[in-house]
Parts: structure tokens; sequence; C-alpha cells
């Protein structure tokens, strides 16, 4: 998977690619004042997805280490911040700092154990599932964040902005997810510039090599898996406060781990718009067939999971590097094939 | 003081000795070439300087420090670089950012490293192949990658694992040429491990035969073809003819 | 602190239990074992073969333990055809890459049953649902007992399989070393499919054996997976002692956990030796030291 960020190649192609990411750009800005509700909706959804999926790309796409359990550091996060709020009517902009430093440290555990017993493969990817899973039966049970009957957090006056409550319409949460996407893109796309980005990709393609030319291969691996889970715990307190009701067994589940892994692996692990392309397949095709289904007057529980399941299957098959390189390269971006 | 000093190193693995009471030096600025054949060691006492296994027994020396049982990373830290006898590319980088990866290690930022990576790779024939990706290299190609990208880190030592093999009688050349004049032009003392003869006689300043582990013979290049045991345990009369191919 | 009786009761019943989730692993761990493929789908090809015994209960009256047969048998053939006609492709791929497949497999199975079946919980209820043998002090249920019992023979049979048969020794031989089976000519991709209809058939059996004592629903399918992993990976890849001996550790384990503990602690002490075996002894109580 090469890196594509968009490398700029001959001028008219240059002025295309310009006026392309300025059109998105324009639209994104501009989408609370021309959609409507729903799709706004959708979209907040799309993003918080892409997001979740690009602090998982951290882990997999530049480490190497295939997560199955990442709805771990959602609920962590989610629960974190709530849990202060709940209680102590802590904010979420104070909260969040428990919940990054939370994850941050459960993240660290996990690698440390991972990567300090040489835990790799199929083995990696369940012991991720099995602490998600004792979060998700652990989480059960305690009773000061709601055990099994969940936590609900007072939905406050959704007409006023209170930005230091994180409540207010839906616009505001549209512009905070999308702030986090940007963020995530600025933030991946200056890594993989520097150093990290190097010794990264280099660790993914071979760690006996990397560790040659004096990589500490552990302690880069800890920081992609710490850098990755403190990212995916913002994406839990952002979740906490949009949805505002938390119940163990849906945060910590299997299936949304695996809802995590779509988006980028159906965009393109490893690049940095994947993820993003990814969780808009994603939403666009499932909540789409719902929708279709829906108003034909059919309820359908699992149809959306259908789809899903296809298009993962079709791009596992077909496009293993994901749908983002073949497109880049229909709109001119990446570097030409040699 | 030599730069690489090998004293009474054994390593055993499950009961078979791959490598018994091995002593050696390699000093600068020279190259020194491992023979043997195959079985003989070779590979293991590169692992065991290269920190991917640890000496059961006896002293590898560094510089004067013992480095013996240091993590790889450590190794390269303290400036030995290798490469590897099936070559490990970074199979989806471009061969420029194969040798960035290197050059990172001796250099603070990434401008800097891109630089260094740059002129390694000028120096190593491969800079009209900068934006290649590796994977589509030819092997005489890889083989000089990997080259490329252990140079890039600056080390002291370089070792280089069966770089020969499988490469056609030009290319064997055309290595050598290039081999040479890294280690002129770089200041790098140079271990290889080698069953190719051709390279070795080309290369070498001085020699170290291995047979079951042990060191049999050692000395310049014109002796140890000479040699009534090295003859026996590996070269065979034809060598004395001239190199096989 | 529950009388001892009691605890010896629930421990049998785990026993028992252990048996058919032993049987569940042992076609997982073929199938990883021989193929080296990770079969994400194993817990949902489970369910699919519960819904079918629920259907044929449903429909013809026929007892599970007797719909188990047929069920092994067209499972066996669908999963040969399924590994031959599609996975054998992607047997080459990196790990994950083959994860995911299978996950994509998992989510369309589970799913469409979900689909098909909606999400309220189907039932078996035989004629003989709520007796029991009694044996000194314990009262085991007989459904319980039966479905030990088919999980014992099924096992059993597995056994003979692999270790009398000419096709089983070659199966053998192709887990050990593919390349070799593949010198020595040995067709490789006959011998996976036939492997994967193996699993495939142990999971129908495990499946139908298991109808008659839970309530049956579309998500049960990543719980028995993760089941079948825990256990193949506690009692050793590539052993079938190993996986009866896990399978009946982890039924034992969470019996007992749900007498001592809380019914809903069952699965903790599941996940919680995964994560201790993974880091203790990756290789499992029966694996070689070989990592």
């Amino acid at each position: 998977m090469t890196l594509m960020a968009g490398k700029l190649i001959g001028a008219p192609g240059q002025r295309r690619r310009r006026a392309l990411i300025g059109g998105v750009a324009v639209i994104a800005l501009t989408l609370p004042f021309i959609a409507s509700s729903y799709v706004l909706s959708v979209v907040t959804l799309a993003l918080y997805l892409a997001y979740v999926g690009q602090a998982w790309n951290v882990m997999m796409g530049f480490a190497g280490q295939l997560s199955l359990g990442h709805s771990l550091y959602v609920g962590l996060g989610a629960y974190a911040s709530a849990g202060l709020f709940f209680h102590y009517g802590i904010g979420p902009w104070a909260g969040v700092w428990l919940a990054v430093v939370l994850c941050a440290g459960a993240g660290a555990f996990i690698g440390f154990l991972a990567f300090r017993m040489r835990v790799s493969g199929v083995q990696l990817s369940l012991l991720t599932v099995a602490f998600a899973e004792l979060a998700r039966i652990g989480f059960d049970h305690i009773e000061r964040l709601g055990g099994p009957g969940g936590l609900f957090l007072r939905v406050a006056d959704r007409s006023r902005i209170d930005l230091l409550g994180f409540r207010g319409p839906p616009a505001m949460y549209y512009y905070a997810i999308l702030a986090l996407v940007a963020g995530a893109l600025g933030l991946c796309s200056f890594l993989l510039h520097r150093r990290a980005g190097y010794y990264w990709r280099a660790i993914r393609e071979d760690e006996v090599a990397a560790a040659s030319l004096g990589i500490d291969v552990f302690r880069w691996k800890m920081r992609a898996v710490v850098l990755s889970s403190a990212m995916t715990a913002v994406a839990g307190v952002f979740f906490a406060f949009y949805y505002n009701s938390l119940f163990p067994e849906q945060i910590f589940s299997f299936g949304r781990s695996i809802e995590i892994v779509l988006g980028p692996v159906i965009g393109g692990v490893g690049t940095l718009v994947g993820p993003i392309v990814g969780a808009g397949a994603v939403v666009l095709l499932g909540d789409g067939t719902t929708e279709i289904l829906n108003r034909l007057g059919f309820d359908v529980p699992g149809a959306k999971q259908v789809v899903h399941g296809l298009l993962l299957l079709l791009v596992t098959i077909y496009m293993p590097n994901g749908l983002w390189p073949p497109l880049a390269r229909a709109l001119g971006f990446g570097p030409r094939k040699v | 003081m030599a730069l690489l000093e090998i004293e009474d190193v054994s390593k055993s693995f499950r009961g078979l000795r791959a490598v018994a009471r091995a002593t050696f030096a390699v000093e600068r600025h020279t190259v020194g070439a491992l023979i043997g054949p195959n079985g003989a060691g070779k590979t293991t006492l590169f692992n065991l300087i290269a920190g991917v296994h640890r000496p059961d027994h006896g002293e590898i020396r560094f510089r004067g420090h013992a480095i013996g049982g240091l993590p790889p990373h450590r190794v390269c830290a303290a400036g030995v670089a290798r490469t590897f006898q099936l070559v490990k590319p970074f199979a989806e980088l471009s061969v420029l950012d194969n040798a960035v990866v290197g050059a990172l290690h001796g250099e603070r930022t990434v401008a800097g490293a891109r630089a260094r990576a740059g002129a390694v790779l000028e120096r190593l024939g491969l800079a009209s192949k900068a934006s290649v990706i590796a994977a589509h290299l030819t092997l005489a190609e890889r083989r000089r990658l990997e080259v490329a990208r252990a140079v890039a880190t600056r080390p002291s030592l370089l070792l280089l694992d069966e770089m020969m093999a499988g490469l056609r009688p030009t290319e064997i050349d055309e290595l050598v040429a290039v081999l040479r004049s890294v280690q002129r032009d770089e200041g790098i003392t140079i271990l290889l491990t080698e069953h190719v003869m051709r390279a070795v006689m080309a290369l070498a300043d001085h020699i170290v035969v291995l047979h079951h582990g042990e060191v049999i013979a050692r000395g310049a290049p014109a002796a140890i073809v000479r040699d009534p045991a090295v003859l026996d345990s590996y070269l065979g009369e034809d060598a004395l003819e001239g190199p096989a191919s | 602190m529950p009388a001892l009786s009691h605890l010896a009761n629930a421990a049998l019943s785990g026993v028992l239990t252990g048996t058919v989730y032993g049987l569940m692993a042992l076609g997982l761990s073929a199938i990883f074992g021989v193929i080296r493929l990770v079969n994400f789908a194993h817990g949902e090809l489970m369910t699919l073969a519960m819904y079918v015994a629920v259907v044929v209960f449903q429909g013809l009256a026929l007892d599970p333990f007797l719909t188990m047969i047929g069920a092994a048998a067209a499972f066996g053939a669908l999963g040969y055809v399924l590994q031959r006609g599609f996975i054998n492709r992607y047997v080459g791929r990196p790990e994950h890459s083959q994860m995911l497949l299978m996950i994509a497999l998992a989510m369309i199975i589970g799913n469409a049953l979900l689909l098909g079946f909606g999400p309220d919980a189907r039932n078996v209820q035989t004629s003989y649902q709520l007796d029991s043998f009694e044996l000194g002090p314990m009262l085991l249920d007989k459904v319980r007992v039966y479905a030990a019992g088919a999980a014992v023979v099924a096992t059993a049979l597995l056994a003979a399989f692999f270790r009398l048969t000419l096709t089983g020794k070659a199966i053998r031989a192709c887990a050990d070393n593919p390349l070799g089976a593949r010198v020595a000519g040995l067709p490789v991709a006959h011998l996976y499919a036939v492997t994967f209809g193996l699993g495939a058939a142990s999971v129908a059996v495990a499946g139908c054996a298991m109808v008659p004592l839970i309530d049956v629903t579309p998500g049960l399918g990543p719980g028995y997976t993760l089941l079948a992993f825990v256990i193949v990976i506690l009692g050793g890849l590539g052993s079938m002692v190993g996986a009866l001996l896990g399978g009946v550790v982890i039924g034992v384990s969470e019996a007992l956990a749900g007498v001592l503990i809380a019914p809903s602690a069952k699965s903790m002490v599941s996940f919680g030796l995964l994560v201790l075996i993974l880091l203790a002894r990756p290789q499992g109580l029966m694996g070689a030291t070989r990592r």
C-alpha cells in the first residue's frame, strides 16, 4: 500500500485535484444549511465511523496489528466521560482527558502484553477480542455506571448551543465530528511524512529487517497502539454525548468492533483517505438499503449487516487494497503505476 | 584492537552444536570473509553478531565493547549493519523510501535522511530506480537495495550474508565493484559470508574457514586456497585452478 | 456457599456440555490445523445447523438427535463445496485477509438468519426434555446426556477417520507439511475440502446436540466462534484430545462460575482463561512446545 496523500503530478491534474478537494470542502462546510436533517444525521454517522476507522487505521495500517476489539476503547472513553458527567457534572471537555488517559493506558497494557509476550497474528486479534468481551461482561456488573440497563445522560435543550456541555443542535455535532475527521487526517498525514511514518511502514512490511536498521520495534508498535487507542477514546466521548445512552452489550460488542474495521478495510487499510471513503461506502450502501426497504414497506433487521458483509466480501476478494487506491488513480491522485 | 573480536563463541540449538569455540577478529577498514560448507555455522555466527541469537558461551566485542546478546536494533546503534540471505526489502515502499528508513538511523531529520539516502543510492547505482516500488526490482537490484539500506545507517561494520547467491557472473562482478567502492569511500569494514569463491577472492583481505561450527583455518586468501584442511573439507582440488563459476 | 452436591451436579453438567463444545472446537482445530484457515464463520455455521434442526423439528417432528445425521451429511457436503469452490482460492492470502473474508461470510450467514427467522428465540422441546437420569445424589438431564453421547461418538468417529483411513492420514500429512504433501502428489485441494467438510459436519452435529439445551437466536454465532477459539487455544492446536479436554474444561468452569459467581459471569471465565493462556502458554495444554 503506497502512501496516497494527494501527491501532485502535472499542472492540469493539479488544477483538477485542487478543484475536487475544494468542492468537497465547500460541501462539507455548508452541509447543515443545504441538506435535510435526515441526511445530516446520516453523514454525521458516516463521519463518526470514518473517524473511528482512522483511529483504528493507525494501529493496523501503520503498525500492522489487526485489532478486532477496538470497541473496548470506544466503550471505555464513552463510559469514562459519561460517568464523570452523570455523577459529578464534569463536562466532556474535561472528561475527554480521563477518557484518553484511560484508553491510552488500556492500549499500552494490551500492547505490552502482546508485544513483549510475542503474541501476534490470529492470537493477537483474539486477545483484543477477549479484552473487549471482558469489558462487555464486566461493565454489565458495574451498577454505578448503569449496569446492563444502561447509562443515560439527560438530553438537554437541543436548540441552544452549550459548547461547554457539548449540547446543541445536530449541526454542532456535525461540525465537531467533521473537525475530528479533519484533525485525524492532518495528524496522520503529518506523522506519515515524519520518522514515525517511515518506521511504522517499515515495521508493517518486515519487522526483522526494520530491527536490523536500528528501529526499536517494540517501542514503535507501542506508540502506534497507544495513539490509536487514545484517538478512539475521543470517539467514545463523542458517542456518549451524541447518543446520550450507553449499554455495555452494545458499545463493547464484537459487532461494533467489526463495524469499526469495515470502513478502513473497504476503503483501504494504510491509506490516509481510505477510512473516510470506506465509511462513506458502508453507510451509503448499508443505511441506504435499509431506507429503501423501509420505504417499500419492509421492516428488516439484519439487512444492513448483510449488505455490509457482502461489501466486505467483495472488497476482500476483488479489491484487497480497498476502494480508494483505484478510485484515487481514476481521479488523478497518487503515484502512477510504474 | 580489532574492530570486531569473536572470542571462544559457542551456540547450540536444542543440542545441535551450530558454532563451537569460534575465535577470530576483523581489522578496521578490511574485508573479511567467512567461508565453509552449508551448515558450517556461518549464518549462525552472523545472527549472533547481529543480535538475533544470544551466544551460549564466549564474547563478541565491537570496538572493545561486548555486544553479544544485545537486541538487533541496539547492535545497529553500536554501528553494525547487516543484510539477509533471503533479501527483505520493504516491498510496498519505493527504493528511496527503503533507503530513507535506513538513513533515519543516523540523521535527525527526514530531509537529512532523504539526502543521505539519495547519496547512497547514487553510490550503489540505484539512483535511477529511486521511485520504483521495491517489489518490482530484479534480484540483483534487491541485493543492492539491501546493501544501500544497510550502508545508509552509517555503520562501521557491514555484515553481508551470501550476497552473491543466484547472481550471474556479470552481476557478481558489478556488485563486487560497488562493494569495493563503498567500502573505500565510506570507510566501512566488511565481513561477508559467501559460497561464490569468485567474489571472495576478489574482495577478501582475510578469510576464516568454518567447518561443523569450528574455525579450521584463518589467513590470507592465497594461503587459504592451498590449505589442505580447507581443500579437504570444502573447496576441493579444483579450487587451485581458478574461481569456480 | 452452595452445597457440594450442587457443585458436583453443576460440574458434571458442565462436563457433558463441554463435550459438545469440544466437538465444535474439534472442527475448528481441524480447519485451522490443516488448512491454516482462521474460520471466523464457525459459530455461524453452528447456528445455521441449529436453525435447520429447529425447522425440521417443527415441520417433520423429527428429533434433533436424528436430524443430526442428515445434517452432518448435508453440512459436510456444503463445507466441501464451499472450500473447494470458493475459499480455496484465498488460502494463500495473508492471515488478516483470510480473517476478514471469513468474518464477511459470518456476517452474511448470521444476518441472513436474522432476516429469515427474526430475532425471537426458537425452541425445541422434545418429549423427554424434562426427564433426567439419577446418578446417586445427582440429577443429569437426559438431553444433556444424549448430547454428550452424540458428541463423544462423533469425536470417536473423527478420530478413527484421521488415524485409520488413508484419506485421514493424507490430511494429517498435509497439516504437517503442506509443501511436502504437494510434492508427494497428494490432491491437496480435495483434502482441504474434505477437512472443511468434516469441520462443518462436526459443527452440524454439535449444533443439533445443543438445540434442546438452549434458546436459538440468530446472534449466537460470534459467541460460539470465540468459544471455539478459546478451546482450541486452551487445548492446543492440532490436538484432538486437547480440543475435547479444552471443551470439558470450559464447560466445567462455565458451569461452576455460573453457580459460584453469577450466571452472567460464565463467559468472563472463558475469556479470562483465553487471556491467560495466550500469554502464558500460547501452545495450549497439549500443543507442541514449538510455537
